[in-house]
């Protein structure tokens, strides 16, 4: 049976559809997320360098994984919005953002966090964690820029050609920090060169990777639906929802 | 009276450009001075023991570079935005790609060159060996108008809206880093007579980069502000 | 030869107009009319290619009117609500850069002529920030004299800050426009006061 997804580019039919979704997601994202979470703290072996302070890496690097990925993904919804003109492709990527950002933002504390008992310091300049602060940048800038913008359809093209140009300079911007750091290697490892993989790290970290994307989609269906909500607010079906209270 | 072909349209927008920097004077010698006293600046806030000023000239100057770059960028688009010359830009036959790029090429000969030209005078007063001047000049040469091309992208998103400044710094300058970096390290590497040939092959092709791919997201980005 | 199709404006939560449509051909004159707010100049910036209509489409020889059309913008000459002067530059120059954005060339006694139709003569070399608000509307739309070759006018609210003479000196050549076979399209709170060519009216606004 063919689905005419086509129908789902409106607002009006994607708002009860991403209703119905949402739950599902936060149900998986925190079951995920227990489970990861348990093997991560329980489960897998203690690292004979790192001790027991080395586990942050199963919030780090599921985090930084999905600050980028979510990076990605917003920038292909406003690629999507631009060529095609979908209004809701534009809210998409404007619900992405924010998660994208706290995910950005976890894995640079949490990086810290790991520095501290490991290295002494609470921020280490390593091609990584320097990436991640730029990609923050990045996110707050998209964030900035639409919200700057009075014109909502004007915010939406705007910011959503920064996303693209930002997601073009993402590897440019990487592989010149990454080359950078190699340039002034006098400050000693990467923090990012986690310790060897016990197969129980790896599966933790894939868990929680795997929850977190849950996460990102439970949280950017509630805040598009928001998002559909305030803009679609004159619209007829909105008026008669009995979220719509005025 | 007759229709005009690509090339003299071209030049038509660089001539009325820099016709209008040069009856302005003080938009080119703010930026030229911006630059001038940040670079003096540091000196006085870290120390002037030569040893310690030559490590830090390259980056020294080249983040000056950068600010001195983005603060005359607000005045790419701006005024032919809010005077309605922009308009008629984009409503003309030829592409409009190409007239951004013109606008681009005069903001850069007005604000990005004399830093170029004034940058081994301040590698001097930095203690830089004269090897280090050459690659100083030659790495600002090939990255200043990169950043003039990359910011004209924020430069053109941020038109009419407030607090334009902070945003395109915002926006702008974590797209600069790849610049700052090799061109930094090209003066860097100089200093310590090593080749910086490397690092300004680099910053070549990201100039090459910057003029294939800037002028079309800027000129998106303009019909996006006028739209 | 200009046509415009179910078009629809939105601004803010406000939708200004839906279902506009229009057929405009040579030799016809457009006048928009509406209160202030009535999305007059959103109508024009839609004419232009300048603004996406939130429906609907405009055609100009049967083509879309896009952003990016060469075509369809070296058939236009358009006269927006600012009069595109540029206050460091003299009159002269404003009026020989302007029109070499349009793509034509104009060497200086065409110019020179054109500023002299429009009682700037004598202020040809003064620059355009000296001049009044008025003159310097006068040398954005100095551009009319020498613009003939474009079929299709748009202008929004061209007799604003103009003396009775420049009000009948712009009719003028708006008229002449038309009787050889131009299209004009304007939006003008001000009676256009055409005389014998056929004007369609297009009222905007409740």
């Amino acid at each position: 049976m063919a689905l005419n997804w086509w129908k789902y580019a409106a607002p009006q039919t994607f708002y009860p559809l991403s209703g119905r979704l949402a739950p599902w997601f936060l149900a998986l994202a925190a079951a995920l997320a227990a489970a990861g979470l348990y093997i991560g703290l329980f489960v897998a072996p203690t690292d004979f360098q790192q001790g027991e302070s080395y586990r942050i890496i199963f919030v780090h690097v599921p985090a930084a994984w999905m600050s980028m990925f979510m990076y990605v993904v917003m920038a292909s919804w406003c690629a999507v919005g631009l060529a095609l003109g979908t209004r809701l492709s534009f809210m998409m990527a404007l619900a992405l953002a924010p998660t994208g950002a706290m995910f950005t933002f976890i894995a640079l504390w949490s990086g810290s966090l790991w520095g501290k008992p490991t290295w002494g310091t609470w921020w280490v300049w390593d091609a990584r964690l320097t990436s991640e602060l730029i990609l923050l940048f990045l996110y707050i800038g998209f964030m900035a820029l639409h919200a700057a913008i009075d014109d909502v359809r004007r915010a939406d093209r705007a910011a959503a050609l920064l996303a693209l140009v930002g997601v073009v300079n993402v590897p440019i911007i990487y592989f010149s920090v990454k080359w950078w750091n190699t340039l002034h290697q006098g400050a000693s490892v990467s923090l990012t060169r986690a310790p060897s993989m016990a197969a129980t790290m790896l599966v933790g970290m894939l868990i929680m990777a795997l929850a977190a994307w849950m996460y990102a989609i439970a949280a950017s269906l509630y805040r598009v639906r928001s998002i559909i909500l305030e803009r679609e607010a004159h619209a007829d079906w909105v008026r008669q929802m009995p979220e719509a209270s005025v | 009276m007759k229709p005009l072909a690509l090339a003299p349209m071209f030049a038509s927008v660089v001539r009325r450009d820099l016709t209008l920097a040069l009856r302005r004077r003080s938009d080119a010698l703010t930026t030229f001075f911006f630059f001038v006293i940040v670079v003096s600046l540091f000196p006085l806030g870290i120390s002037p023991e030569p040893s310690i000023l030559r490590v830090i000239a390259p980056g020294v100057v080249w983040v000056a570079a950068l600010l001195a770059s983005m603060l005359a960028l607000l005045r790419l688009f701006a005024p032919d935005f809010d005077d309605g010359t922009l308009e008629q830009l984009a409503l003309g036959p030829q592409p409009l790609v190409l007239l951004v790029t013109a606008k681009v090429l005069a903001h850069w000969l007005v604000t990005g060159l004399p830093l170029v030209l004034i940058a081994p005078l301040l590698g001097l007063q930095f203690q830089l060996p004269a090897s280090a001047l050459g690659s100083m000049t030659l790495s600002l040469l090939l990255g200043t108008p990169c950043l003039s091309l990359i910011g004209a992208i924020g430069a053109a998103l941020t038109l009419g809206v407030r607090g334009a400044g902070a945003l395109l710094a915002l926006l702008v300058l974590p797209l600069y880093i790849p610049v700052l970096i090799f061109g930094a390290a090209a003066v860097s590497a100089s200093t310590e007579g090593m080749p910086a040939g490397g690092h300004l092959s680099v910053l070549g092709a990201l100039l090459l980069l910057a003029i294939v791919f800037g002028p079309v997201a800027s000129a998106a980005a303009v019909r996006i502000a006028l739209g | 030869m200009l046509d415009a199709a179910s078009l629809e404006c939105v601004r803010g939560q406000r939708r200004l107009f839906h279902r506009l449509s229009f057929n405009l051909p040579p030799g016809h004159v457009l006048w928009v009319l509406g209160p202030n707010g009535s999305g007059k100049t959103s109508l024009i910036r839609m004419l232009c290619g300048l603004l996406r209509p939130d429906a609907g489409e405009v055609r100009w020889k049967g083509e879309q009117v896009r952003a990016s059309s060469d075509s369809f913008h070296a058939d236009l000459l358009y006269l927006g609500h600012a009069p595109a002067v540029k206050g460091d530059l003299t009159s002269l120059e404003n009026v020989r850069f302007g029109l070499a954005q349009t793509g034509l060339g104009a060497d200086a006694h065409e110019a020179e002529a054109a500023l002299s139709e429009f009682g700037l003569a004598g202020r040809e070399r003064l620059l355009a920030r000296f001049l009044s608000a008025g003159q310097q509307r006068r040398v954005g739309l100095s551009r009319l004299a020498l613009g003939r070759s474009k079929p299709l006018w748009i202008l929004d609210e061209p007799f604003t800050a103009l003396d009775s003479q420049a009000v009948e000196l712009v009719q003028s050549h708006l008229t002449r426009h038309v009787m050889g076979g131009g299209t004009v399209v304007l939006a003008s709170h001000h009676d256009i006061g055409f005389v014998g060519t056929p004007v369609q009216r297009l009222q905007l606004g409740a």
